[in-house]
Protein backbone atom coordinates (compact mmCIF):
# COMPACT_ATOMS: atom_id res chain seq x y z
CA UNK A 1 0.00 0.00 0.00
CA UNK A 2 1.19 3.30 -0.63
CA UNK A 3 2.90 5.43 1.81
CA UNK A 4 1.29 8.31 2.86
CA UNK A 5 2.71 11.40 5.15
CA UNK A 6 1.70 14.56 7.25
CA UNK A 7 3.30 16.99 8.95
CA UNK A 8 1.38 19.02 12.03
CA UNK A 9 2.01 21.92 14.20
CA UNK A 10 2.76 20.03 17.97
CA UNK A 11 0.09 21.47 19.79
CA UNK A 12 -2.61 19.16 21.79
CA UNK A 13 -5.45 20.56 19.89
CA UNK A 14 -3.81 18.99 16.63
CA UNK A 15 -4.57 15.46 18.12
CA UNK A 16 -7.88 15.14 16.43
CA UNK A 17 -6.02 15.68 12.70
CA UNK A 18 -3.74 13.12 13.45
CA UNK A 19 -5.61 10.87 14.50
CA UNK A 20 -8.19 11.08 11.31
CA UNK A 21 -5.26 11.27 9.09
CA UNK A 22 -3.80 7.57 10.38
CA UNK A 23 -7.65 6.45 11.11
CA UNK A 24 -8.28 7.08 7.45
CA UNK A 25 -4.87 5.07 6.69
CA UNK A 26 -5.95 1.72 9.10
CA UNK A 27 -8.89 1.60 7.33
CA UNK A 28 -7.83 1.58 3.75
CA UNK A 29 -5.04 -0.86 5.25
CA UNK A 30 -8.10 -2.76 6.37
CA UNK A 31 -7.15 -2.66 10.41
CA UNK A 32 -9.46 -4.78 12.71
CA UNK A 33 -11.24 -2.27 15.19
CA UNK A 34 -9.31 -3.63 18.12
CA UNK A 35 -5.84 -3.12 16.55
CA UNK A 36 -7.30 0.05 15.19
CA UNK A 37 -8.16 1.14 18.82
CA UNK A 38 -4.50 0.56 19.99
CA UNK A 39 -2.35 1.88 17.29
CA UNK A 40 -4.97 5.20 17.56
CA UNK A 41 -3.68 5.21 21.35
CA UNK A 42 -0.42 4.80 20.55
CA UNK A 43 -0.34 7.86 18.00
CA UNK A 44 -1.74 9.54 21.26
CA UNK A 45 0.56 8.86 23.67
CA UNK A 46 3.26 9.42 21.39
CA UNK A 47 1.80 13.06 19.63
CA UNK A 48 1.13 14.27 23.31
CA UNK A 49 4.68 13.57 24.75
CA UNK A 50 6.00 15.65 21.28
CA UNK A 51 3.71 18.48 22.36
CA UNK A 52 4.38 18.57 25.69
CA UNK A 53 8.33 17.49 25.70
CA UNK A 54 10.06 18.11 21.97
CA UNK A 55 9.83 21.91 21.80
CA UNK A 56 10.39 23.46 24.74
CA UNK A 57 11.51 26.68 23.36
CA UNK A 58 9.26 27.41 21.12
CA UNK A 59 7.19 25.60 17.92
CA UNK A 60 7.55 23.00 15.67
CA UNK A 61 6.06 20.26 14.06
CA UNK A 62 5.10 16.39 14.56
CA UNK A 63 5.49 14.55 11.02
CA UNK A 64 3.57 11.52 10.46
CA UNK A 65 4.16 9.03 8.22
CA UNK A 66 1.91 5.88 7.20
CA UNK A 67 3.07 2.47 5.43
CA UNK A 68 1.76 -0.74 4.50
CA UNK A 69 3.27 -3.64 4.01
CA UNK A 70 1.78 -6.60 3.50
CA UNK A 71 0.65 -7.73 7.11
CA UNK A 72 1.82 -4.56 8.96
CA UNK A 73 0.98 -1.01 9.60
CA UNK A 74 4.00 0.89 10.37
CA UNK A 75 3.37 4.20 12.12
CA UNK A 76 6.49 6.71 12.31
CA UNK A 77 5.81 9.39 14.39
CA UNK A 78 9.03 12.29 14.59
CA UNK A 79 10.16 15.73 15.45
CA UNK A 80 12.86 17.89 15.60
CA UNK A 81 13.36 18.33 19.51
CA UNK A 82 16.50 17.50 21.30
CA UNK A 83 18.23 14.13 21.44
CA UNK A 84 14.92 12.05 23.29
CA UNK A 85 14.46 8.11 23.47
CA UNK A 86 11.06 7.62 24.91
CA UNK A 87 11.80 4.48 25.12
CA UNK A 88 13.98 5.04 27.82
CA UNK A 89 11.69 5.68 30.33
CA UNK A 90 10.40 3.45 33.06
CA UNK A 91 7.01 1.21 32.56
CA UNK A 92 5.11 3.08 36.06
CA UNK A 93 4.32 0.79 38.86
CA UNK A 94 0.64 -0.19 37.97
CA UNK A 95 0.67 -2.27 41.43
CA UNK A 96 0.60 1.16 43.46
CA UNK A 97 -2.71 2.84 45.09
CA UNK A 98 -4.58 5.50 43.74
CA UNK A 99 -3.37 8.12 46.09
CA UNK A 100 -0.44 7.29 46.13
CA UNK A 101 0.29 6.63 42.04
CA UNK A 102 2.57 9.27 40.62
CA UNK A 103 0.44 11.27 37.15
CA UNK A 104 1.55 10.26 34.48
CA UNK A 105 4.19 7.81 32.97
CA UNK A 106 1.19 5.50 30.83
CA UNK A 107 1.54 6.95 28.11
CA UNK A 108 4.69 4.94 27.23
CA UNK A 109 3.70 2.00 28.64
CA UNK A 110 0.30 1.77 26.38
CA UNK A 111 2.30 2.73 23.57
CA UNK A 112 5.00 -0.58 24.24
CA UNK A 113 1.77 -2.77 25.37
CA UNK A 114 -0.53 -1.98 22.16
CA UNK A 115 1.98 -2.32 19.64
CA UNK A 116 3.72 -5.35 18.00
CA UNK A 117 6.88 -4.07 17.58
CA UNK A 118 8.34 -0.40 18.72
CA UNK A 119 11.77 1.41 18.03
CA UNK A 120 13.37 4.94 18.38
CA UNK A 121 15.94 6.12 16.06
CA UNK A 122 17.61 9.26 16.21
CA UNK A 123 17.97 10.30 12.51
CA UNK A 124 18.86 13.70 10.22
CA UNK A 125 18.38 15.78 13.96
CA UNK A 126 14.84 13.82 14.40
CA UNK A 127 13.73 11.50 16.92
CA UNK A 128 11.92 8.86 15.00
CA UNK A 129 9.55 6.23 16.91
CA UNK A 130 8.51 3.43 14.76
CA UNK A 131 5.84 1.38 15.52
CA UNK A 132 4.43 -1.85 13.74
CA UNK A 133 1.03 -3.21 13.67
CA UNK A 134 0.18 -6.28 12.52
CA UNK A 135 -3.42 -7.21 10.60
CA UNK A 136 -3.85 -10.26 11.15
CA UNK A 137 -2.86 -10.75 14.72
CA UNK A 138 -5.08 -10.27 17.81
CA UNK A 139 -3.60 -7.85 20.42
CA UNK A 140 -3.14 -9.77 23.60
CA UNK A 141 -3.31 -6.87 25.43
CA UNK A 142 -7.03 -5.59 24.29
CA UNK B 1 -16.20 14.79 24.29
CA UNK B 2 -19.96 15.71 25.04
CA UNK B 3 -20.61 16.25 28.98
CA UNK B 4 -23.94 16.38 30.43
CA UNK B 5 -24.78 16.41 34.36
CA UNK B 6 -28.24 15.53 36.24
CA UNK B 7 -29.50 14.93 39.81
CA UNK B 8 -31.05 12.27 40.74
CA UNK B 9 -31.02 11.15 44.49
CA UNK B 10 -28.93 13.26 45.85
CA UNK B 11 -26.22 12.48 43.31
CA UNK B 12 -24.88 13.98 40.15
CA UNK B 13 -24.96 11.69 37.71
CA UNK B 14 -22.06 12.85 34.90
CA UNK B 15 -22.57 11.25 31.23
CA UNK B 16 -19.24 11.64 28.95
CA UNK B 17 -19.42 10.57 25.50
CA UNK B 18 -17.16 10.39 22.69
CA UNK B 19 -13.38 10.62 22.95
CA UNK B 20 -11.99 11.25 26.37
CA UNK B 21 -8.22 12.46 25.72
CA UNK B 22 -5.42 14.60 25.74
CA UNK B 23 -8.31 17.74 24.44
CA UNK B 24 -11.34 16.76 26.08
CA UNK B 25 -9.54 15.85 29.17
CA UNK B 26 -9.66 19.02 30.56
CA UNK B 27 -13.10 20.05 29.74
CA UNK B 28 -13.87 16.49 31.92
CA UNK B 29 -11.48 18.30 34.98
CA UNK B 30 -13.02 21.53 34.58
CA UNK B 31 -16.48 20.43 35.18
CA UNK B 32 -15.55 17.97 38.24
CA UNK B 33 -14.15 20.83 39.83
CA UNK B 34 -16.75 23.20 39.16
CA UNK B 35 -19.38 20.47 40.91
CA UNK B 36 -16.76 20.18 43.83
CA UNK B 37 -16.73 24.03 44.38
CA UNK B 38 -20.90 24.05 44.16
CA UNK B 39 -20.69 21.01 46.93
CA UNK B 40 -21.70 17.94 44.32
CA UNK B 41 -19.37 15.62 46.02
CA UNK B 42 -21.27 12.44 45.10
CA UNK B 43 -20.61 11.42 41.72
CA UNK B 44 -21.58 8.51 39.22
CA UNK B 45 -19.74 8.44 36.08
CA UNK B 46 -21.60 6.84 33.44
CA UNK B 47 -19.44 5.80 30.66
CA UNK B 48 -22.39 4.12 28.39
CA UNK B 49 -21.35 6.50 25.51
CA UNK B 50 -17.80 6.93 25.55
CA UNK B 51 -16.00 5.01 22.76
CA UNK B 52 -12.04 5.79 24.00
CA UNK B 53 -9.65 6.50 26.50
CA UNK B 54 -6.64 7.23 27.16
CA UNK B 55 -3.30 8.32 29.26
CA UNK B 56 -4.91 11.91 29.58
CA UNK B 57 -8.31 10.66 30.59
CA UNK B 58 -7.42 8.40 32.99
CA UNK B 59 -5.11 11.02 34.69
CA UNK B 60 -8.18 13.32 34.32
CA UNK B 61 -10.34 10.80 36.44
CA UNK B 62 -7.36 10.03 38.96
CA UNK B 63 -6.96 13.70 39.36
CA UNK B 64 -10.87 14.49 40.43
CA UNK B 65 -10.99 11.26 42.46
CA UNK B 66 -8.18 12.59 44.37
CA UNK B 67 -9.87 15.81 44.68
CA UNK B 68 -12.97 14.19 45.65
CA UNK B 69 -11.58 11.94 48.39
CA UNK B 70 -9.82 14.63 49.90
CA UNK B 71 -13.47 16.62 50.24
CA UNK B 72 -14.76 13.86 51.54
CA UNK B 73 -16.75 12.68 48.60
CA UNK B 74 -17.31 9.16 46.69
CA UNK B 75 -17.33 8.97 43.05
CA UNK B 76 -18.23 5.43 40.87
CA UNK B 77 -18.03 4.56 37.47
CA UNK B 78 -21.15 3.07 35.63
CA UNK B 79 -20.98 0.75 32.40
CA UNK B 80 -17.42 0.90 31.89
CA UNK B 81 -16.93 -1.78 28.68
CA UNK B 82 -15.88 -2.84 25.85
CA UNK B 83 -12.18 -1.51 24.75
CA UNK B 84 -12.45 1.34 27.17
CA UNK B 85 -13.15 -1.21 30.33
CA UNK B 86 -9.79 -3.10 28.33
CA UNK B 87 -7.64 0.04 28.73
CA UNK B 88 -8.55 0.24 32.23
CA UNK B 89 -7.71 -3.24 32.82
CA UNK B 90 -4.55 -3.10 31.15
CA UNK B 91 -3.05 0.00 32.93
CA UNK B 92 -4.03 -1.24 36.56
CA UNK B 93 -6.91 1.47 36.60
CA UNK B 94 -9.76 -1.13 36.44
CA UNK B 95 -8.89 -2.08 40.24
CA UNK B 96 -8.68 1.31 41.85
CA UNK B 97 -11.84 2.66 40.96
CA UNK B 98 -15.38 2.01 42.66
CA UNK B 99 -17.33 -0.11 39.13
CA UNK B 100 -20.99 -1.15 39.02
CA UNK B 101 -22.53 -2.35 35.81
CA UNK B 102 -24.98 -0.15 35.70
CA UNK B 103 -25.85 3.47 36.65
CA UNK B 104 -28.90 2.43 39.18
CA UNK B 105 -26.50 0.09 40.74
CA UNK B 106 -24.04 2.95 41.42
CA UNK B 107 -26.87 5.09 42.66
CA UNK B 108 -27.31 2.33 45.26
CA UNK B 109 -23.76 1.59 46.05
CA UNK B 110 -23.26 5.42 46.87
CA UNK B 111 -26.56 6.24 49.22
Amino acid sequence: MKNDMKCIAAKIENLNGANDFVEEYADLFGLPAKKKFGLLLALEEAFVNICGYAYPDGEGEVELSCAGNDDVLTLEIADRGKPFDVLSLPDPDLTLDIMDRPIGGLGIYFIRTLSDSVSYRRENERNILRMGFKRSQENPAL
Amino acid sequence: MEIQTRNEANTTVITITGRFDAVTAPDYEKKVQELIVGGDIRIVVDFAGLDYISSAGLRGLLVTAKLLKAKGGQVRFANVAGTVKEVFDISGFGTIFQMDATVAASLAAIA
